[in-house]
């Protein structure tokens, strides 16, 4: 069949399969906008519809721009990688990244100046809050592992990424879930899960995306030419895994009606609260984790250019990680109704993972061994370096809080605010931002615009970072004391909107913090922008410095 | 207490135990068979590999 002359062009099953079933969506969504309850539920069945238009529109004008054969696994006896949903996600993460930098800043400001709430049910803290939760850890977050992941199991198999439109269905499929859930939280609908607040309908759309996403890393796993699978791999494969199989578990809910947005979870009480912290215990431990390891594992040998400290190390960091981190759910509901047993059951295995953490912050600090003076001169690097630092970190102090008598003085307060985002903004911004300075140049094969502005953004976001983790530990700290101290009398010492008011020093240095780290992703921004459209492109020898075999 | 609760609890303080200590010893023993120094030296290299 390749070598006949001019062969007919044909529409493939998946092409043809996937128009129908838009086609169906957009049918049946348009029926459900006009029946919905609610119109806030009418407008996202609107959504719906318009997107499965467009995709149908999309897959046919890509069926007459496309060539007949199919593109070649191999040019040349080189993979022929396919990096466009690459590029998309990228940019995805970029963006999305900024946006939820700033509701971030906005609610921050919103807690020590109240009235920024601008008394709107759509602008309030409550709706605001999961927007920003969801938008750096699900939008800017799950597009940095959907970009890194795709490339870098391509590039370690050797081979192309599997699938035709799948990929393609991955990434758009993912941010229309974005969206969708995005604008559901400012409209009010939410399961109040917290990291699990789309509905039930967005939660089927993301289980067909997540499923998808699967298969279409696994197939490419499965044509690799290379005969080890790579431990980045594994990160990512675990990750993709258990957050099927968390997202599937937490959301077990029956709807109300198909034209109702509203849902109840099958299990009630201390059973669904159990459920929901494994979850979101694991969304912490698998998401910002797991995947975040894979970046580690691949992006700081590649730029340092030194191979990985010691691969036996990472083989039992991967292996005891993920067999430590599903059971520490429940330090999240100490002094609960939860069992007594559970909770202590949740305390030891955190602190259990003091071992598999560290020994993972070696491997990744470790891996410059020979390389130490890369960090005086490449931001870039320093940057990952940093955010490893930053998990060694961040997971010394989980551990600790989740011991029940830290945790008596640490749950509810600010600490926690500070600890998260110890972790979310050293530990998982930094090694995203990382990836993506190294990834942009790669990518469109140009050479990075300027060292100087990533200089400037590290600094910048640097400072940021501990006024915001200083000024929530003392806070927190401050919080957690006044809430537990009795006059001699007995009584409260402190009324709860004293507590309140000891706060707003600090409210206004994390506000500060944020802005300084708002300001440093937005030198980024501007920075792969000048990346991509400056006109020269890089010296091959940029990126590969191997000599052509 | 509830006799399923203590079944339960009973088989996983056991035999739970000692199946996380087999697969764990087997994780070891699969990270650090001496044997296997060459291929992971290899891989340790993978993402400096260009094509």
């Amino acid at each position: 069949m390749a070598n006949a002359p001019a062969p007919q062009k044909t529409m493939t099953l998946g092409e043809g399969g996937l128009a129908l079933t838009m086609g169906g969506l957009a049918l049946l969504t348009i029926v459900i906008a006009a029946k919905a309850y609610t119109s806030e539920y009418a407008f996202h069945a609107y959504l719906f519809s318009a997107a499965s238009i467009a995709a149908v529109f999309a897959i046919i004008n890509r069926y007459y721009s496309r060539p007949a054969e199919k593109p070649p696994l191999f040019i040349d006896g080189k993979p022929n990688y396919n990096m466009g949903p690459v590029k998309f996600s990228t940019v995805a993460a970029m963006i999305w990244g900024i946006a939820g930098f700033t509701v971030g800043l906005i609610i921050a400001l919103q807690l020590a100046f109240p009235a920024l709430n601008l008394d709107l049910p759509w602008t309030s803290f409550g709706r605001m809050r999961p927007l920003h939760t969801s938008a750096v850890i699900f939008a800017f977050g799950g597009n940095v592992l959907i970009a890194t992941s795709f490339y870098v199991v391509q590039r370690t198999s050797r081979a192309r990424l599997a699938g035709d439109l799948a990929p393609w269905f991955v990434v758009l499929g993912y941010n229309f879930f974005i969206l969708i859930a995005g604008t559901g939280y400012l409209l009010g609908i939410t399961q109040g899960k917290e990291y699990a607040e789309p509905e039930w309908y967005s939660d089927l759309w993301l289980t067909i995306v997540w499923v998808t996403y699967l298969l279409v890393f696994l197939a490419t796993l499965w044509r690799r030419t290379e005969p080890h699978i790579y431990v980045a791999n594994w990160f990512y494969l675990a990750f993709i895994v258990t957050i099927a199989v968390l997202h599937l578990g937490n959301n077990a809910a029956v709807p109300v009606s198909i034209f109702s947005p509203k849902s109840y979870i099958v299990w009630s009480g201390v059973q669904d609260a159990m459920v929901q912290w494994w979850y979101g215990h694991n969304a912490v431990g698998f998401f910002l984790t797991a995947g975040f390891l894979a970046i580690m594992y691949y992006f700081i040998p590649k730029r340092a250019d030194r191979p990985v400290y010691s691969y036996r190390l990472s083989i039992i960091h991967f292996w005891s990680l993920i067999f430590l981190y599903i059971w520490a759910g429940p330090h999240h509901l100490h002094y609960t109704a939860l069992p007594d047993w559970a909770q202590t059951l949740g305390m030891t295995f955190s602190i259990m993972l003091w071992m598999p953490s560290w020994g993972g912050m070696i491997n990744g600090i470790m891996t410059l061994s020979g390389a130490w003076d890369k960090l005086r001169t490449d931001p870039v690097l320093r940057m990952m370096v940093v955010s490893v630092a930053f998990y060694g970190m961040s997971t010394f102090e989980g551990p600790m809080m989740s011991v029940k008598i830290v945790n008596s003085l640490s749950h509810y307060t600010d600490w926690t605010i500070g600890h998260v985002h110890s972790g979310a903004l050293g530990w998982v911004g930094y090694i995203s931002f990382g990836a993506i300075y190294c990834l942009v140049p790669w990518l469109w094969n140009k050479p990075l615009y300027s060292l100087k502005l990533v200089n400037w953004h590290f600094w910048l976001s640097t400072i940021g970072i501990v006024f915001y983790i200083t000024a929530m530990w003392v806070s927190g700290i401050l919080q957690g004391l006044m809430w537990r101290a009795y006059t001699d009398l007995g009584f409260l010492e402190y009324s709860f909107v004293e507590t309140v008011e000891a706060m707003h020093p600090f409210y206004i240095i994390r506000a500060l913090g944020g802005l300084l780290f708002l300001s440093g992703a937005l030198l980024m921004a501007w920075n792969l922008w000048k990346t991509v459209n400056t006109a020269e492109s890089a010296a091959p020898a940029g990126l590969a410095l191997a000599p052509a075999e | 207490m509830d006799p399923t609760y203590r079944a339960l609890a009973e088989f996983a303080q056991t035999w739970g135990l000692a199946y996380f200590v087999v697969i764990f010893a087997a994780a070891l023993a699969y990270a650090l068979w001496p044997s296997r120094q060459k291929q992971f030296d290899e891989a340790a290299r993978m993402p400096l590999r260009e094509d």
